[in-house]
């Protein structure tokens, strides 16, 4: 490292430190640059198949309502990845190029959308819980220091304020009605409860992210802060649903003021994450599937615009 | 109850609704980001359309809900037209699709505007601006298809080829139809199909398109006849209601 | 890696939220063309009725200042008190000025 680069890294470090927001033309570490380039597209990733779990389920709502509602949601999560693509998109990387990585597999995404949609309350259980998850990282990253980032984070946390309420109003129709129907809704959570749990990400000492994270505001709190904060607020939630939690070891710690919870299976995590979850395969092939079959409707589009930017400029001329 | 005005909102509902349930296959799987959001929105107009339909259609009936009435009938009691139920077998078809039905819906919508029905003429009016964004949307996306490169075009062709046939249907007047525009609640369709002509034709004609010469394709959806496609659509939207009965959601 | 480079142009869209108050910069798409890009900025960004009026331009065509260059643009605005009310001292019981 030279002497100014060295001094250019404490000013940009300093800029950080005082809260500043890092704009996308500003000077900034080549790791900050790469860094933001992976997190924020992976976090496109998620939103974008995200879309597959929940769209499964739009042709079978129980009702016109519930119908409006979840197009609208799965509607609006296409909108938050195309935010943050473009978000990234100010760092040099093209949509295209991110797209290429996901389909190709080698950027990653959230792993809870690696699990099945089997029944309609999963939907309400995704809406509540996953949605609720997503929140929390989310109202986090509204001051995150990456000013484009942000200001998507800003976007999409007002947008997305109805979506946990629409998973939570499902659930309270279910745990409100039949037993057949609150069996299903506790069935839901009995498969969602720790996969959403394990969206906060591995453990603070056994994540290697977190430190710079912390350093350059890209997260202001660690992974295990995060995932106590959801802890503490759904459990009531899920009292007042009627629904149990499946840990047998979870009860209200008194003298931290949290509850304690169970061991995470952090080999499923793992597994799952390295592609061999319950839907890697399926959502990887769906969107490979659109964008493929996709292809010649950019390129007629785009070939269309041309011929006709060029009509233009002949009668121009 | 006044039966042929229920069957008319039915008529009316059901094209709403079965194209709608076929763009929401689409979501989370269109050609780009901005397209799927697009496709979406358009569902999202129809099924607006469709709840006020068959909130009034129940009225009419003096029973049921509007969810009742959308999921609850057997396939021969749904009266949309062939063409709305073709599947999605790429993007042309998509826009074709759309488009054909797009160019009659909105003429459609501006003659509803002055029904002797209230009910009706609100629900038209407000559906009027959706109909009119949805033919502005699918004629851009002919002319793009059809002049883009060789290979949209040929798909475009295709799609053309199939669906043109069906559109027919939107014109051939049923009884009821008849009835409701004698009485000044419902539209004259050859004055839609005028409209109709005068839209399509110059969209077709800076689409490249050719004019299949086959003959109009033989239809009864608006009598409750429909093809294999519609079985399979049903499946999926009754399920829920069908496997659980009489449940809230 | 890409075979060629056919994705849609980037473009920034711009919303008057309503009359009276000016276009503001609300965030990007891609689209094909101009008309493209028009309507998606409308199926995008104003799908809770955020805007009554909208704006779009290619990208490339904005011109931007350089960071870098903020010092000598920007900082010698920064004492020139005098273009503000409160530099001048008015006797207080004086109104309306």
């Amino acid at each position: 490292m030279t002497q100014k680069e060295i001094s250019l890294e404490e000013q940009f470090q300093a800029r950080i430190d005082r809260g500043e927001s890092i704009e996308p033309k500003d000077w900034m570490p080549e790791k900050y640059r790469k860094t933001h380039i992976r997190q924020i597209s992976q976090h496109a990733h998620s939103e974008v198949v995200g879309m597959l779990p929940e769209g499964n389920w739009i042709t079978r709502t129980p009702n016109l309502r519930r119908k409006v509602g979840l197009l609208a949601k799965v509607q609006d999560e296409a909108g938050h990845g195309l935010y943050l693509y473009s978000a990234a998109e100010t760092l040099g990387i093209s949509r295209d190029e991110m797209f290429e990585q996901l389909h190709t597999g080698k950027a990653k995404y959230s792993s809870i959308f690696n699990y099945p949609t089997l029944s309609w309350a999963d939907i309400g259980t995704i809406g509540w819980l996953v949605d609720g998850a997503a929140i929390i990282n989310q109202v986090m990253l509204t001051r995150t220091s990456f000013g484009p980032y942000a200001r998507a984070m800003v976007r999409i946390c007002k947008e997305e304020s109805f979506h946990q309420r629409q998973g939570y109003e499902i659930m309270i129709g279910l745990s409100h009605g039949t037993p057949e129907q609150k069996e299903m809704a506790q069935d839901a959570l009995n498969r969602f409860w720790w996969p959403s749990l394990m969206m906060f990400g591995p453990k603070d000492d056994e994540s290697p992210n977190t430190e710079m994270s912390v350093k350059w505001k890209i997260k202001r709190k660690t992974n295990d802060e995060l995932r106590q904060q959801f802890i503490d607020i759904t459990i009531p939630q899920a009292e007042y649903l009627g629904l149990t939690v499946p840990d047998p070891d979870l009860k209200w710690n008194e003298e931290r003021g949290h509850y304690d919870f169970g061991a995470i299976d952090w080999d499923e995590f793992w597994q799952v994450v390295k592609g061999n979850g319950p839907c890697n395969k399926e959502r990887l092939a769906a969107r490979n599937k659109a964008w493929d079959e996709g292809a010649w409707v950019r390129d007629a589009a785009l070939a269309h615009a041309e011929k006709k930017a060029s009509k233009n400029v002949s009668k121009v001329a | 109850m006044n039966n042929s005005l229920y069957i008319y909102l039915l008529l009316l509902g059901d094209n709403s609704l079965i194209l709608g349930h076929r763009l929401s296959e689409l979501c989370g799987h269109g050609p780009n980001l901005e397209t799927d959001i697009a496709l979406t929105n358009h569902s999202l107009d129809l099924y607006g359309q469709v709840r006020s339909y068959y909130q009034y259609a129940a009225e009419v009936k003096g029973e049921g809900t509007e969810d009742s009435i959308a999921f609850l009938r057997n396939e021969r009691q749904y009266y949309n037209v062939l063409l709305i139920e073709q599947p999605n077998s790429d993007f042309a078809h998509v826009i074709c699709r759309q488009f054909l039905w797009d160019a009659y819906h909105l003429p459609l919508m501006r003659s509803l505007m002055k029904s002797k029905d209230d009910q009706i003429s609100a629900i038209a009016t407000k559906s009027e601006k959706e109909a009119s964004y949805h033919l502005r949307f699918s004629s851009e996306w002919m002319r793009r298809l059809g002049d883009g490169t060789e290979e949209s075009h040929a798909k475009l062709q295709a799609a053309f080829d199939h669906l043109y046939p069906y559109s027919f249907e939107l014109f051939k007047e049923t009884e009821i139809e008849k009835e409701m525009k004698e009485n000044g609640i419902g539209a004259n369709l050859s004055l839609i199909q005028t409209e109709w002509k005068k839209t399509t034709e110059s969209v077709f004609e800076e689409a490249n398109l050719k004019l299949p010469d086959t003959p109009p394709a033989l239809t009864k959806g608006k009598q409750g006849i429909h093809t294999e496609a519609m079985g399979f659509i049903l499946a999926e939207l009754q399920y829920m209601q069908r496997a659980y009965p009489t449940m809230e959601w | 890696m890409m075979s060629k480079n056919n994705e849609w142009p980037i473009w920034e869209v711009f919303i008057r939220s309503k009359n009276g108050l000016e276009h503001r910069h609300v965030g990007s798409l891609h689209a094909a063309g101009e008309e493209m890009a028009l309507e998606n900025a409308r199926d995008v960004y104003t799908r809770r009725q955020e805007g009554v009026s909208i704006w779009v331009v290619e990208s490339k065509h904005i011109h931007a200042t350089n960071p870098s260059e903020a010092g000598e643009l920007f900082e010698p605005a920064a004492d020139k008190v005098y273009r503000h009310p409160t530099f001048y001292d008015l006797p207080e019981e004086l109104k309306h000025i």
